[in-house]
């Protein structure tokens, strides 16, 4: 029961290694994971993101559904203007986290690819009367890198593009482009009709933007300090204890979004935290390797090998009051870390040497 | 299309073994097996003078991806370990055959080699592994 995306078959031409992610055929690389997440630090890369689930709410009711359903607040979003969010379930655990962009007449979600029935049956289950959920099929492509803007200006025509402000988004034609991304570099995320996606990354290969995969984003997203849903927070995390605390509009104090009074009770009480870890021996750090540090000891959620530091890095979930040199279990070594404060990089620059917590 | 030369041996778990001329056995993992896992970024070998059976752990090698146990395809003792892969563990995806060997044994029994799978039988491993 595997889906795939309207660009399989552009996938296939490129050398793509296809694999099982969430129900969907996806490739893992082109060849080298390193190679493609080096291209996007240094010049253009793109992604394939059009498993990722998007979901348009109109009506008058839509913007009351959305304060009371997800933990940020769209209240204050200008016209064409996006935020980050949670999506909490009454215990203030994290059902999913989404990209919320404000438009002239309804608002765009897009939602995670391995959640997409659990968000859908959620909006649904919390619908108001007067608004309409819709899910669309598009394709969506992440053109990411300090290249990405004037690769895409080389394909097409847009006006203004280039004064597009970071988490705003502008509709060109059918085509909606939003200044967002999930790698740490410049770049856009675009939504558009499966013919014109076809077409424009057939577009960007010729114009030399490099097809990347799902390893170079984990890679990339990792190295941004940037969670991955359902490994770094899940539904028995908040976003207290997930480094999201940022995404949680308190004010104004009535809003009653769905997790508030959970995490109210949390609030300045947590017992743990997300934090950065950077290797300083050889070896790999991976998921649910053991931390011991000097308030105790935690878990990594991810963990990598960094292609732009050249040593591993990860994040992990440690007690609230832990800090400085840790250890970590690698299969039954001891190994010296460091905690440290995310992102490791971001727009190409190490940031990991002045972050020690 | 991975390459599976015809003049080594090879176990399903994607490790080879060469015997060279002085009788000792050098072992490391196939073009498959490095295609399968990408960039190699770190190897973790087995100790010097280590006595390992067949199908024993005999180290990790990590790609960006994961990581993966590497076993022993025969009985023997560890009696080297290619340093160069701490420095430079992307040698097994370039050249997985040649300066991208894992260790050598001193091989107990060197009729340990007849119970590997030669190139062909192999290849219809890897062949399984696709399909």
């Amino acid at each position: 029961m595997t889906e795939k995306t309207p660009l399989y078959d552009s996938h296939l031409a490129a050398g793509g290694r296809m694999v099982d992610f969430a129900g969907w055929i996806m490739p893992v690389n082109y060849g080298s994971q390193i190679e493609e997440h080096k291209a996007v630090r240094a010049d253009a890369g793109m992604f394939d993101v059009s498993h990722m689930t998007i979901i348009d709410i109109e009506g008058p009711d839509a913007e009351a559904f959305l304060r009371s359903t997800i933990a940020n607040d769209v209240a204050p979003l200008l016209d064409n203007q996006a935020l980050y969010s949670a999506l909490l379930n009454e215990k203030g655990g994290i059902l999913d986290d989404l990209i919320v962009y404000r438009l002239e007449n309804s608002f765009r979600c897009v939602v995670n690819a391995s959640t997409r029935k659990k968000v859908l049956d959620w909006f649904a289950l919390n619908a108001f009367t007067n608004m309409t959920l819709t899910h669309k099929p598009q394709i969506m492509i992440a053109v990411q890198g300090p290249k990405a803007m004037q690769r895409l200006s080389e394909v097409a025509v847009i006006p203004q593009l280039s004064e597009l402000k970071a988490f705003y988004a502008m509709a060109f034609g059918d085509w909606l482009i939003g200044r967002t991304g999930y790698t740490g570099e410049d770049g856009v995320e675009v939504m558009l009709p499966i013919d014109q996606g076809i077409q424009l990354w057939q577009q960007l290969r010729d114009v030399g933007v490099v097809p990347a995969g799902l390893g170079a984003r984990d890679t990339l997203r990792l190295e941004a300090g940037l969670n991955l849903y359902g490994q770094d927070m899940d539904e028995t995390t908040s976003p207290l204890v997930s480094n999201i605390a940022w995404t949680v509009a308190w004010n104004p104090p009535e809003r009653d979004f769905i997790g508030r009074s959970a995490l109210e009770a949390q609030r300045g009480n947590v017992g743990e935290k997300l934090v950065g870890l950077v290797l300083e021996e050889k070896g790999i750090l991976r998921h649910d390797q053991k931390v011991i540090t000097n308030a105790g000891d935690g878990s990594i959620t991810s963990g990598t090998y960094s292609p732009s530091l050249e040593y591993s890095i990860g994040l992990a979930r440690v007690p609230a009051d832990a800090s400085g040199h840790c250890q970590v279990d690698i299969r039954g070594k001891m190994k010296e870390a460091l905690l440290v404060k995310p992102p490791f990089v971001r727009k190409g620059k190490d940031l990991v040497a002045k972050t020690t917590t | 299309m991975s390459e599976i030369p015809n003049e080594i041996k090879y176990a399903a778990t994607h490790e080879w073994a060469r015997l060279e001329e002085d009788g000792i056995v050098t072992v490391g993992i196939s073009d498959h097996a490095q295609k399968a896992l990408g960039d190699v970024v770190f190897v973790e070998m087995p100790e010097l003078g280590l006595t390992i059976s067949e199908g024993e752990e005999a180290g990790v090698v990590e790609s960006v991806k994961a990581a993966s146990d590497i076993y022993s395809p025969i009985r023997g003792e560890v009696i080297e370990v290619n340093s160069k892969l701490d420095d430079a563990p992307q040698t097994v995806n370039e050249d997985p055959y040649g300066e991208g060997w894992f260790f050598k044994l001193q091989p107990q029994d060197l009729a340990d080699l007849d119970e590997l799978l030669d190139a062909e039988a192999y290849a219809e491993v890897c062949d399984a592994e696709d399909h």
